[in-house]
């Protein structure tokens, strides 16, 4: 028997690399974006590489400008994608809600940093997490996924486009300074697979559908086919503007719907269960670094630790969380903000203690902090 | 030889009446703009009219063609994204003079860019829909709801904003031109931006409160300054056209990909160790951790490194963690390092919680100015002034780095050697790397 050692293969890399790599590879054609820090890295990066796959990358005069663009593209046969920070965030409030209303796949990546208006600009925060869930009017469901490594963020860009596609609707890629900024050396075998996400189309026939209202009606394209519409006002299935109840509360129903009752299709999480724990360390983000290297380290001290990092923030996993929660009496819940996250796990343990470590120094939270917590 | 009849298509317009006022200027133009498309023989198919909000954007629904129906005054953002995923589309934007203000910086940077649509800014003065407020065009003295005792602000220029700035086709007229249509294929058919600024009347609210009459308003343009006519007519290249063409030379070339570090030589790690440098920005602190960290892979380590700095580019402080492991490890902060470098003020002004966490197990590389400061770590004194060669402030951090490397040795010298000899600046960064080395052995 002959044993061979496989040659090391590690690059060193950043998330916002591997976000402009998952997004390409998952085919997206256009990107349009504004300077802001710590979203820049992928606006050039954008603008460097998407031209050589053929795609258009633009830097617009403000972030209304550039989400707008996305939209129109998208509805041109583009694959979009947007990226900025929390100030920016801001700005694409009202197009998000457009997005949904017309039911544009569309994905927005917000690398956070700290605090309201300018804030910190360099610094490290996860304080958007409720903000892009409710960030636009009317509080439909969002779709927000967070990843927590280099490999996980090139994945989950790739599935931000396909859950954009296959809900038809905005779709966030929620990262923060140090997600995107931060360089790690990366077994390159441990990028999953990814695959260009294909667009169900048509070229005829109403652009809309709400029977049954989970029913999402396969993509138009502007210039292929029959003319179509698109509005952001309240429409029925010809997107042709109407105050009618019984239309006005089927779309809306539908909107709600097409993502509620598909819940279990957009559930990811890392459980990393622990048979002999009553305590589960519940983490998303760059805060899950220190979760997990603070469970590793509590069970090389004999102390049975769960863990569960949260890759679908939104909508909640619950059926995720409830498997998880069962058998534990305490639920540690690590984030940079003052419990943001804490409150949607509060509502999900019943009688269990849930306690948060929390910083909004702009300072990461430690292993010890998080171990601290456990013990 | 047979001939074949074509059939130019009769209407873009769909059978329903319009929803305007009676005397509303909004209908005239709409039908001018479909003339304009039965004279150019379009597809309805290969049109897409994108509307804003207010009375204008009711006007999509009442064509045959495509119809984007947006958010107020982002109506040329959509038509922007449209052009520029399918330059073969004829984009045509429906937008009142309320667009102009909420939307103006589109409006600037579409005609800056010369994107290829026809803008047609249907002008009434006011905002009709939702009250008969002031917009930025209502003339000073005007009578609106918002602007009871008359308007202070003086009226944009739509026309001489965008032409000046680029645009190839900048029109102004009235509802009322008899060859509203042809310049209306003109601005279709010139390649880039154009604008038609069309004013009408809102029998509504503008006239009402201003006793304002079609007489009235061609004196009106006079008196303003803003006169009639084809304003502003050139040659440009249509901004998705030229991006393409900008761009074909690289399409179909490799995406930046996947390139592993090639492995070469041993370290002698067992545990993970934690590096920190506390410099200034512009000290290129980042770049030279990671070399080090390169050098890392280059041994079979694995590394991370987390940077932190203010806003500002080459002024105030750079600190970089950088842990090198033998084993795979989530990413986390450094609390208390195992090697600590302060290499400048900036740097020693983020120093406290680094120093007061580290053990008589760190070490602490540091110039002469700082040999008194605080920590139960070992304290090592490098004077860069004692270098053979003058050390630039930039070489600094991968000095002291490279310095911290000779004295803890988790791998070969040789691995950050040939790390900094495939990148950039290789023969200042060896350079640097072997002042580390000299001034370590002293």
């Amino acid at each position: 028997m002959t044993t061979t050692t496989e040659p090391l293969r590690r690059e060193y890399v950043d998330g916002a690399t591997a976000i402009v790599r998952g997004a390409i590879d998952a085919g997206c054609t256009f990107f349009a974006g504004y300077p802001i820090t710590p979203a820049s890295g992928i606006l050039m990066a954008m603008m460097r590489e998407l031209p050589k796959v053929g795609g258009v990358a633009m830097q617009g005069e403000d972030e209304i400008a550039s989400i707008g663009m996305c939209l129109g593209a998208a509805m041109t046969g583009a694959k979009a994608m947007t990226a900025t920070s929390g100030p920016g965030i801001s700005l694409y409030s009202e197009n998000i809600g457009l997005a949904i209303m017309g039911e544009v796949p569309l994905v927005i990546v917000d690398v956070q940093r700290l605090g309201p208006a300018t804030g910190g600009a360099t610094t490290v925060a996860q304080g958007d997490i409720q903000f892009v869930r409710w960030g636009t009017a009317g509080g439909y469901p969002m779709i927000v996924l967070a990843p927590s490594s280099v490999p996980e963020t090139y994945g989950l860009t790739a599935k931000a486009f396909e859950l954009a596609e296959r809900f038809r609707c905005p779709v966030f890629l929620l990262t923060d300074k140090e997600i995107a900024m931060t360089l790690s050396a990366i077994d390159v075998d441990e990028y999953p697979e990814v695959g260009v996400v294909e667009r169900v189309e048509k070229d005829a026939g109403l652009p809309y559908a709400w029977e049954p209202s989970d029913a999402v009606e396969p993509m138009r394209r502007y210039g292929e086919g029959d003319p179509f519409r698109l509005t952001g006002s309240t429409h029925d299935e010809g997107a042709y503007i109407t105050k009618n109840a019984e239309k006005v509360g089927a779309l809306n129903q539908h909107l709600i719907d097409k993502i509620e009752q598909h819940r279990d299709e957009i559930e990811i999480v890392d459980a990393d269960p622990d048979p002999g724990a009553d305590t589960l360390v519940i983490s998303f983000g760059v805060t899950a670094g220190a979760a997990r290297a603070a469970i590793a380290r509590l069970r090389s001290e004999g102390i049975p630790t769960s863990g569960l990092v949260v890759q679908s923030l939104w909508p909640i996993p619950e059926t995720a969380l409830a498997t998880a929660l069962e058998g534990i009496d305490r639920v540690i819940v690590p984030e940079l903000n003052m419990g943001l996250y804490r409150r949607e796990i509060e509502r999900l343990a019943g009688d269990r203690d849930v306690v948060g470590v929390n910083r909004v120094d702009g300072t990461l939270i430690t292993v010890d902090e998080i171990a601290e917590a456990v013990r | 030889m047979s001939t074949i009849t074509i059939t130019p298509i009769a209407t873009f317009r769909t059978d329903d009446p319009y929803p305007f006022c009676p005397g509303c200027g909004h209908g005239p133009i709409l039908d001018r703009l479909n003339e304009a498309m039965i004279k150019l023989d379009l597809d309805p198919a290969k049109v897409v009219i994108v509307s804003d909000i207010g009375c204008s954007g009711l006007s999509d629904q009442y064509f045959t063609t495509s119809a984007f129906h947006g958010l107020h005054g982002r109506s040329i953002t959509y038509a922007t994204g449209v052009k520029l995923a399918n330059p073969d589309l004829e984009v045509i934007v429906i937008m009142g003079d309320g667009g102009t203000g909420i939307g103006g910086a589109h409006l600037l940077s579409a005609a800056r860019r010369n994107i290829g649509i026809t803008v047609i800014v249907m002008n009434n003065l006011n905002f009709g829909m939702t009250g008969g407020q002031h917009s930025t065009t209502t003339p000073e003295g005007g009578v609106t709801s918002t602007t009871p005792h008359g308007n202070l602000e003086h009226p944009l220029d739509i026309c001489a904003t965008v032409g000046v700035n680029g645009a190839a086709y900048v029109y102004r007229g009235s509802s009322f031109d008899k060859d509203l249509a042809d310049r209306f294929v003109a601005a279709m058919t010139t390649p880039g931006f154009a604008m038609l600024d069309v004013w009408d009347l809102c029998t509504a609210y503008y006239v009402r409160s201003n006793k304002f009459t079609r007489a009235g308003m061609e004196e009106s343009m006079r008196s303003w300054g803003m006169k009639p006519g084809l304003l502003y007519e050139r040659q440009v290249t249509e901004y998705a056209t030229g991006y393409r063409a900008a761009h074909a030379s690289i399409a179909g070339t490799a995406v930046a990909g996947v390139r592993p570090v090639p492995v070469e030589y041993a370290h002698t790690l067992d545990r993970p160790m934690s590096l920190v440098v506390a410099g200034s920005a512009g000290g290129k602190v980042r770049s030279a951790a990671r070399l080090v960290a390169l050098g890392g892979l280059r041994s079979g380590l694995w590394a991370a490194q987390r940077d932190d700095y203010p806003v500002t580019v080459k002024a105030g402080h750079s600190v970089t963690e950088l842990w090198l492991a033998p084993n795979e490890m989530p990413f986390t902060a450094v609390a208390s390092p195992d090697v600590f470098a302060v290499i400048s003020a900036d740097g020693l002004a983020k120093a406290g919680p680094y120093l007061s966490a580290m053990t008589s197990d760190g070490l602490v590389l540091t110039i002469p100015d700082y040999a008194d400061l605080v920590t139960d770590a070992r304290v090592v004194v490098i004077d860069p002034k004692s270098a053979p060669k003058r050390i630039p402030k930039t070489s600094l951090g991968l000095v002291f780095l490279s310095a911290a490397l000779t004295l803890t040795g988790p791998y070969p010298m040789d691995a950050l050697r040939d790390a900094a000899g495939a990148g950039s600046f290789s023969e200042v960064n060896l350079g640097a790397i072997e002042t580390g080395i000299g001034l370590a052995a002293r």
